[in-house]
């Protein structure tokens, strides 16, 4: 069951789906001319045996790499960045094929002309996308698609359950000062910039007069406030993390006791039998402020080696078995609405060594809307507020000399 | 067969005889093409890069792409004279340079004295290997190494606790005692160095003149090996001044200058590089002075 291709009825399927996409890429390659997507790939030929990614920690792992090798004869060869800073920076040095941006990464990579337009058309698995995550402003932009959502979720509170107690439902647990000081430099901050979002959806929810909507889109004095927060907040922080296995190495051994990650190193910590908690299920994973997230699109480089290839990883990421088995690897909602039927969660659990659970896609709410109306996804500040405020909001240049500061 | 071989050999030894008559007589051509390789790579390698560095300072960056944009601003330097966290950070990374020079001065002076002075030369040898010993392991292992035993639940901690006390933890301290003991070596193979060059005799004669021991320490042998202190320093503090990755794992949470380069490399390569000029200032001004003190010729 596990390797796909033991299975009669799926090499069947495997076969027509690569007959059907080449039969699109054809029909396409002739009369897609009106399409905005002009500069995008036409057609995907022949695998060039090698794939060059840059990805998030857990993105891009077995089993399901392995299937990928198997199928398409692409190796891959996977850099993994613990910062979008560090993803855009390994993006510009031509190295590579592809990344799974998230929004802060991704609105620069293409104002930087990285990454190049996505035709969806050769990617036959995107139409079954949940569609609240097509055509985003961090993946789509001026009706040009620039990649294919991989996945979604909410950075996590975690905590470590003989020292935290109760068991926090909020973040003030790190950053009210009566609070966090009985954790003081026992608290694990993320390092990079775009934590002042952070503390943007905590002020949101505490410090109503600021009048903070948006977490990413704030001008001066929500800025400021931001900022004093977590200045106030740094004496308290005992790491700030950009490594996840310095986290997971920390929080083992009681260097951290309560702190902001994601479910890769939470996962992690309870596979060592650590006793760490994080905000349960039945919370939706969410403190009571809501948190910052991400949604991760996969993008191609301008200057890609291996297209070929990377359009056939595109496409297999979000089919339904590999997208159910990083998701439930991971932890986090599938972008393939697919992945949710109970046959394929049960079948990717098993590859990925879990038990069943077919309950996964209820849990990380991955066909409900509503719920992602609390999670922050991580996107580029610019100085264009999107509302009545004009550009008067604070740039990704603003925030990163901030953090310099508060980081003193 | 044989016709053709000598024709090329003769025409081989004409060309360097042809050589050989062009360099004859022309020491500066000579030692020119002699330097040339290693003058270029100087040149080309390390003050092309440098040039680059210093020009990028003054580049600036825009704000939506995080690319760098061509132009001339001293906007780049005008933050860093004007925000205080550079200067604090500037200082902080001065501060535990200095620091860990007069410790591994102080710890050096004794372990190169016994090695020059008192030690049989079998001792010699292997105090010699002792302290290359720690050269040979790779640096991350020494400060992952440091990292464990500075932790929460590390070894330090560990001894301390039935005595009621606490390890130092990460941060600026933790820092100081890790760049001590990775640079240690490096101030007391020159000390060694210099102590070896002093006459016995001379150490005798203080003696024989009536100088107490604390006397000929004072005014025999401290000058006489103050240089080599200082030069021993130059490697100390320029490494300490640099370093990023110890400062990134055993304080995570305080930056030095280097972490700030770091960090600010991939989304401000133009502040990154301005900053990456106040080490540079602080060297040549070190550098400068250790020439004064005649450390130069200790290296």
């Amino acid at each position: 069951m596990r390797r796909i291709q033991g299975h009669p009825a799926r090499v069947a399927l495997l076969v027509l789906a690569a007959l059907a996409t080449t039969l699109f890429a054809i029909g396409c390659g002739s009369s897609n001319n009106s399409s905005s997507n002009d500069n995008a790939q036409k057609s995907v030929g022949a695998g060039e045996g090698q794939l060059n990614l840059v990805a998030w920690p857990g993105y891009v792992a077995d089993p399901w790499k392995s299937d990928f090798e198997k199928q398409t004869g692409c190796k891959v060869s996977v850099k993994e960045a613990g910062t979008s800073d560090q993803m855009v920076d390994l993006m510009r040095t031509g190295q590579y094929d592809g990344v799974s941006a998230s929004g802060n990464a991704s609105l620069r990579l293409v104002a930087g002309k990285d990454v190049a337009p996505v035709n969806t058309d050769l990617v036959p698995n995107y139409s079954t996308i949940f569609d609240d995550l097509k055509n985003q402003p961090y993946n789509t932009i001026d009706g040009t698609n620039y990649g294919i959502p991989h996945g979604r979720g909410a950075n996590l509170l975690m905590w470590n359950t003989n020292d935290v107690k109760p068991a926090p439902t909020s973040w003030d647990v790190m950053f009210d000062p009566a609070k966090a000081a009985k954790y003081k430099g026992k608290i694990s901050a993320y390092d990079d910039y775009i934590y002042i979002a952070d503390a943007a959806v905590y002020l949101k929810a505490h410090q109503p007069d600021l009048g903070i909507n948006n977490p990413y889109e704030l001008d001066s004095k929500q800025f400021d406030a931001a900022v004093a927060l977590l200045k106030q907040q740094k004496p308290n922080v005992g790491e700030y993390w950009s490594d996840a296995a310095a986290q997971i190495q920390a929080f083992s051994n009681g260097d951290d006791q309560v702190g902001t990650t994601w479910q890769y190193q939470y996962f992690a910590l309870l596979a060592d039998k650590q006793p760490v908690a994080a905000s349960p299920a039945s919370q939706g994973f969410l403190p009571s402020e809501g948190a910052t997230g991400w949604s991760d699109t996969w993008m191609i480089s301008s200057k890609a080696a291996h297209p070929n290839c990377m359009y056939k990883w595109m496409d297999f990421i979000v089919s339904p078995a590999a997208n159910a088995e990083v998701a439930q690897s991971f932890g986090e909602a599938p972008a393939q609405s697919k992945s949710c039927d109970t046959a394929t969660l049960t079948a990717a659990a098993k590859a990925d060594g879990y038990p069943a659970d077919p309950k996964f896609c209820d849990e990380y709410h991955a066909a409900d809307p509503s719920f992602w109306k609390n999670v922050y996804y991580w996107i580029t500040p610019v100085a264009d507020c999107g509302d009545s405020r004009g550009s008067v909001c604070m740039d990704n240049n603003a925030w990163s000399a901030a953090w310099t500061q508060i980081k003193g | 067969m044989e016709a053709a071989g000598l024709s090329a050999g003769q025409q081989k030894r004409s060309v360097s005889r042809r050589l050989a008559d062009l360099f004859y007589g022309r020491p500066r051509l000579q030692a020119g093409t002699l330097l040339a390789g290693p003058v270029g790579w100087l040149v080309i390698g390390y003050l092309g890069s440098l040039a680059v560095l210093l020009i990028a300072a003054f580049w600036s960056v825009d704000a939506l792409s995080g690319e760098t944009t061509r132009g001339f601003s001293l906007d780049n330097f005008n933050t860093i004279v004007t925000d205080p966290v550079y200067r604090t950070v500037a200082l902080r990374t001065v501060g535990v340079a200095a620091a860990t020079t007069i410790t591994d001065a102080l710890l050096a002076f004794p372990i190169a004295f016994y090695m020059a002075k008192l030690a049989s030369p079998r001792m010699k040898t292997v105090l010699v290997i002792a302290v290359l010993m720690p050269l040979w392991s790779f640096y991350l292992v020494k400060v992952y190494a440091w990292r464990t035993m500075l932790s929460t639940g590390g070894i330090i901690n560990w001894a301390l606790n039935p005595l009621g006390l606490h390890g130092p933890g990460f941060g600026t301290t933790a820092v100081w005692l890790v760049e001590s003991y990775l640079w240690l070596p490096f101030m007391i193979l020159p000390i060694y160095a210099g102590l070896e060059r002093i006459p016995g005799n001379l150490l005798s004669a203080s003696e024989d003149l009536g100088a107490k021991p604390a006397a000929t320490f004072r005014r025999v042998i401290l000058p006489l090996v103050f240089p080599a202190v200082v030069a021993g320093s130059i490697f100390t503090f320029s490494l300490t001044l640099g370093d990023y990755i110890t400062p990134s794992l055993v304080s995570p949470s305080t930056q030095f200058i280097g972490n700030i380069v770091f960090t600010s490399h991939t989304n401000n390569l133009p502040l990154a590089s301005a900053y990456a000029v106040v080490p540079i200032l602080i060297m040549v001004l070190y550098l400068f002075i250790a020439r004064r003190l005649g450390a130069f010729e200790h290296l």
